[in-house]
């Protein structure tokens, strides 16, 4: 009944055993031990689970774990690289782009994704692009600030 | 803000970046559902498909049979628990009582009948779906308004008209204030009930240590402290062995203010199996079973002279409260008629509430909790008073004022407002908008056919809630600041923050008075066993509260570290400055670290000086705080489509002093987006029978980054004499503000073709459904 696959997560080879019912999600949390990637609605609303598979943003609770076989997988705990944070983070923190946290992870990821397809968005391009992530907190202002405050560091 | 530093540079009013931040921006914090033990069990709840019904039976056997399925339990098996606990008093209030399981009864759809606990999360989800439940469906009622009508399906057979208290308060003189009046206008206006849905969604582990009795819960909620002395009343259980842990909160908004049957279920369940067990709710639980906000139908009357002086109002305030009282459900609509008067002088009200069970999800507090409600109902009654004497609504709202002059300023409501100058962000909103050249806009757009309109409320509301008079279970905060023997500095705080950023302010609020790097300051919270008994984080108290209780800390603790400093230094005085004791006559100085060594070490003390360098301080307010503000909306109404888009937003807030700036414009933002979130797109709709429609987040429309407008936030500053800080508090400012300016803008764009008022949401298809009734 359980398949083993395999991947890389956030650089790292994996190889697991698991039902092929697992949700990429709960593979990711409860198996490959991750935190970042969160839950807050199982309906892909939301995109609290976003990562990123082989370079694009996705939604890691409508995903099948065996769907990721062989594939590449960075969550927000990939991103900083030698302690150093990634520009969003970066930005994310300087203009008070999150305050509960809980949709922060999956906010940076698919902000990423924007960036890596448009380096220079307008404010309507950012919030057409993070409009598939809910935040309860922030109102969205800060975050759009902080998109482009990123996009602004990594162009200058 | 006095302060004895000679520190050159203060970070109070400093845009400080976050120091909760790194751990959320790297995925590293823990919430809830990242606790895992060893041994942990999964639960998982089995909950009610109908709104009232009769369980005739209930068989979980084939769910035990199931492999990796530990136990079931039901009602029978925790009817002696409980019941959960309703924190509000008002005389002759009805409580059901309310079991943490379904006995022999449901009353609202997600009913709680049986709890599943298995090895793993799949497989209690699994076993959900063989505990067969056989129910007698009963007739529901679901619209407050219906559930008081003769005949009305009793939600409780005991209390057959629905009706759960009625509660009334007078001001002044009512009767002669309607008697003076050239003009009275009425309407009736609906504050709809919200979900509030706070991205993480509750949930809860417990582990109980059979060896001595005492068992661990964490669970995500904003009041550690009370939910542990209300969960040990529910089981029983001596206080002192139950230790409550918030971790990281993932937003609350009121939502998480609460007691909830999943926490004492969860104890419960850990005690029976002798192992650690998780639940962590779903979101179709969080729609059904986390408290709903607002839910009111409102009946105001306002009285006025033909010259725009308000003179009285009278209400009558139909809650909705759904199947139970929660923590506080039937006191949230008091906090409605306190806050009725709004900004205006008018001394003359009366209120009259009805509280109605109807068979859904209690409402309790949701960001505002009753004070949007109100403020909606006021700054709608002046609009339409405006309209009504064709006066400007700026002129009416300016001519009715508490003057600046006159605080503080007893209302009609028993309250002291305690400082303001109500004109000021009013007109500062104005003046950003070039106010009389957008009414020439709006008059050519008119002509040319185009639906353009102006919105403005001018609010107020009660914050740091509050005296403990005022409260059900007290409304001080404290806090108790250590320097350690290293000299680093740790502060315990009582309130509960998540999302607010207080590790940040209140680091702030320490460096400033110490005189020390910001670094060298840790703020706890969230654990019983750590943390002095504390209140929590709501009703905008966190800062205003939490943060005066710390301030009071910090003057005890100087007066510590000035008897140590002056001992080592030989000398009378000293003063404290860049993390020292410096000797202001000898310039001699010695560093925090060496004070805070000598004190531990207590080779030598101060007369009467105990060693150590601690102290605590429980700060009771002497009265909340007001803050108020000005927000001011343009709209753009589509006449074919009824769509209304936000050209501009202004918003101009007071709360005081500002010792974050970056922390306040956030709480701002997201408050606005949640009032914005009522006034044009969320609802909680049921059906007839009780059934929650929109009981997911595919069908409730949450405010999204692409439908928020830019949001032009700034601020006044008119201290609050409550506190030596200033602060008033800003948690809920932008939702309070908002609804009204947005429905009155509205309303603006459809006044000249007769449309008077509007009930949230203003969905396209009820503006569609106006314009069109106008042409017709």
């Amino acid at each position: 009944m359980k398949r083993t696959i395999a991947l890389s997560i956030n650089g790292k080879s994996h190889a697991d055993e698991v039902e092929p019912r697992l949700l990429l999600i709960h593979y990711l949390r409860e198996m490959a031990s991750l935190t970042g990637p969160h839950i807050a609605c199982e309906t892909s609303t939301c995109g609290a689970c976003t990562v990123m598979l082989d370079g694009k943003a996705v939604k890691s609770c409508t995903m099948f774990a065996v769907q990721a076989d062989g594939r590449k997988i960075l969550t927000i705990e990939g991103l900083a690289t030698n302690g150093k944070l990634d520009p969003l983070q970066e930005a994310f923190w300087n203009e008070h782009g999150l305050q509960c946290g809980f949709c922060t992870p999956g906010m940076i990821l698919t902000a990423k994704q924007l960036l890596n397809d448009n380096p220079n968005p307008t404010d309507e391009e950012i919030r057409k692009s993070i409009e598939g992530n809910l935040c309860r907190c922030t109102g969205y202002q800060h975050i759009v600030n902080a998109v482009k405050a990123a996009a602004a560091k990594a162009g200058a | 803000m006095a302060t004895t530093t000679t520190k050159p540079e203060t970070l109070f009013g400093k845009k400080i970046r976050r120091r909760e931040d790194p751990r959320l921006l790297t995925g590293t914090a823990t919430y809830l559902d990242d606790i895992k033990m060893p041994g942990m069990h999964h639960a998982c709840v089995v909950r009610s498909p109908h709104a009232a019904a009769r369980i005739k039976s209930l068989n979980v056997k084939p769910a035990l049979a199931r492999p990796g399925v530990t136990a079931v339990f039901t009602g029978a098996d925790v009817k002696d628990l409980g019941p959960i606990p309703c924190g509000a008093s008002l005389p002759g209030l009805r409580t059901p009582h309310h079991h943490i399981l379904a006995q022999d009864r449901v009353y609202l759809v997600g009913h709680p009948v049986a709890v599943v606990v298995a090895t793993d999360r799949y497989i209690a989800a699994d076993a959900v779906d063989l505990i067969e439940v056989d129910y007698e469906v009963l007739p529901a009622v679901s619209d407050p308004e219906k559930a008081l009508a003769p005949g009305a399906p009793a939600v409780h057979p005991q209390w057959p008209d629905n009706t759960a208290f009625t509660f009334h308060q007078e001001g002044g003189d009512i009767t002669g204030a309607f008697a003076q009046a050239d003009v009275v206008v009425k309407q009736r206006i609906t504050s709809q009930r919200l979900i509030p849905t706070s991205m993480e969604t509750r949930g809860v582990v417990a582990d109980w240590h059979a060896g001595d009795k005492s068992l661990t819960l964490w669970s995500s909620t904003q009041i550690p402290h009370l939910l542990r002395t209300l969960l040990a009343g529910i089981l029983g259980m001596p206080e002192n062995h139950l230790r409550v842990i918030t971790p990281e909160v993932g937003g609350g908004f009121g939502s998480k203010l609460n007691v909830y049957a999943e926490e004492a279920l969860m104890a419960f369940v850990s005690m029976r199996i002798g192992k650690p067990v998780k639940w962590v709710e779903s979101r179709r639980e969080n729609f059904l079973c986390t408290i709903h906000g607002r839910g009111h139908v409102d009946y105001f009357e306002l009285a006025a002279r033909r010259d725009g002086t308000m003179l009285g109002l009278r209400l009558k305030l139909i809650q909705d409260l759904g199947a139970y009282h929660q923590l506080l459900t039937p006191a949230i609509p008091t906090l409605s008629v306190l806050m009725m008067p709004g900004l205006y002088k008018f001394k003359n009200i009366s209120a009259d509430i009805v509280g109605v069970f109807t068979n859904c999800t209690p409402t309790d507090a949701y960001r505002g909790a009753g004070r949007p409600e109100a403020t909606h109902g006021i700054e709608r009654m002046v609009d339409i008073l405006a309209a009504e004497l064709k006066m400007d609504p700026a002129e009416l709202r300016r001519k009715n004022f508490v003057g600046k002059d006159e605080f503080p300023f007893q209302t009609a409501t028993g309250l002291a407002y305690d400082s303001g100058n109500y004109v000021l962000p009013l007109d500062t909103a104005l003046a950003e908008i070039d106010y009389p050249a957008l009414r020439r806009e709006q008059q050519q757009a008119r002509a040319s056919g185009k639906l353009m309109g102006i919105g403005l409320s001018t609010y107020g509301e009660i914050c740091a809630i509050g005296p403990s008079p005022a409260t059900p279970a007290g409304g001080w905060e404290s806090a108790t600041v250590k320097i350690e023997p290293s000299g680093k500095i740790t502060v315990l705080t009582g309130a509960s923050p998540h999302g607010q950023g207080e590790e940040t302010t209140f680091a702030q609020i320490v460096a400033d008075e110490l005189g020390v790097d910001i670094d060298d300051v840790v703020v706890i919270h969230g654990d019983t066993a750590i943390v002095q008994y504390g209140i929590g984080t709501f009703g905008s108290r966190g800062t205003a509260i939490g943060g005066t209780a710390l301030y009071y800390a910090l003057q005890e603790l100087k007066g510590k570290v000035k008897k140590f400093g002056a001992m080592l230094l030989e000398c009378d005085d000293v003063a404290l400055a860049g993390g020292k004791c410096v000797d202001e006559r000898s310039g001699k100085s010695v560093p925090f670290a060496q004070v805070a060594a000598a004190s531990y070490r207590a080779m030598k003390l101060p007369p009467n000086t105990q060693p150590g360098l601690v102290a605590t301080y429980f700060w009771e307010p002497p009265n909340f705080t007001f803050p108020f503000g000005a927000h001011v909306v343009i709209t753009d109404v589509d006449r074919e489509t009824g769509q209304v888009s936000i050209r501009r937003y202004v918003a101009v807030d007071d709360c005081g002093k500002i010792i974050n700036p970056l922390i306040v414009a956030g709480q701002v933002h997201g408050g606005v987006a949640q009032g914005l979130g009522q006034a044009l797109w969320e609802q909680a709709v049921y059906d007839e029978n009780g059934q929650l429609l929109s009981g997911e987040l595919t069908d409730y429309a949450l405010p999204r980054a692409h439908m928020m407008p830019w949001i032009e936030s700034s601020h006044t500053e008119t201290p609050s004499p409550v506190n030596p800080l200033g602060v008033k508090g800003v948690g809920e400012a932008g939702t309070i503000g908002c609804s009204p300016a947005v429905v009155n803008s509205v309303v603006d764009a459809l006044s000249h073709l007769g449309v008077r008022h509007i009930d949230m949401p203003l969905t396209p298809e009820k503006v569609w459904k106006l314009i069109q009734g106008a042409r017709a």
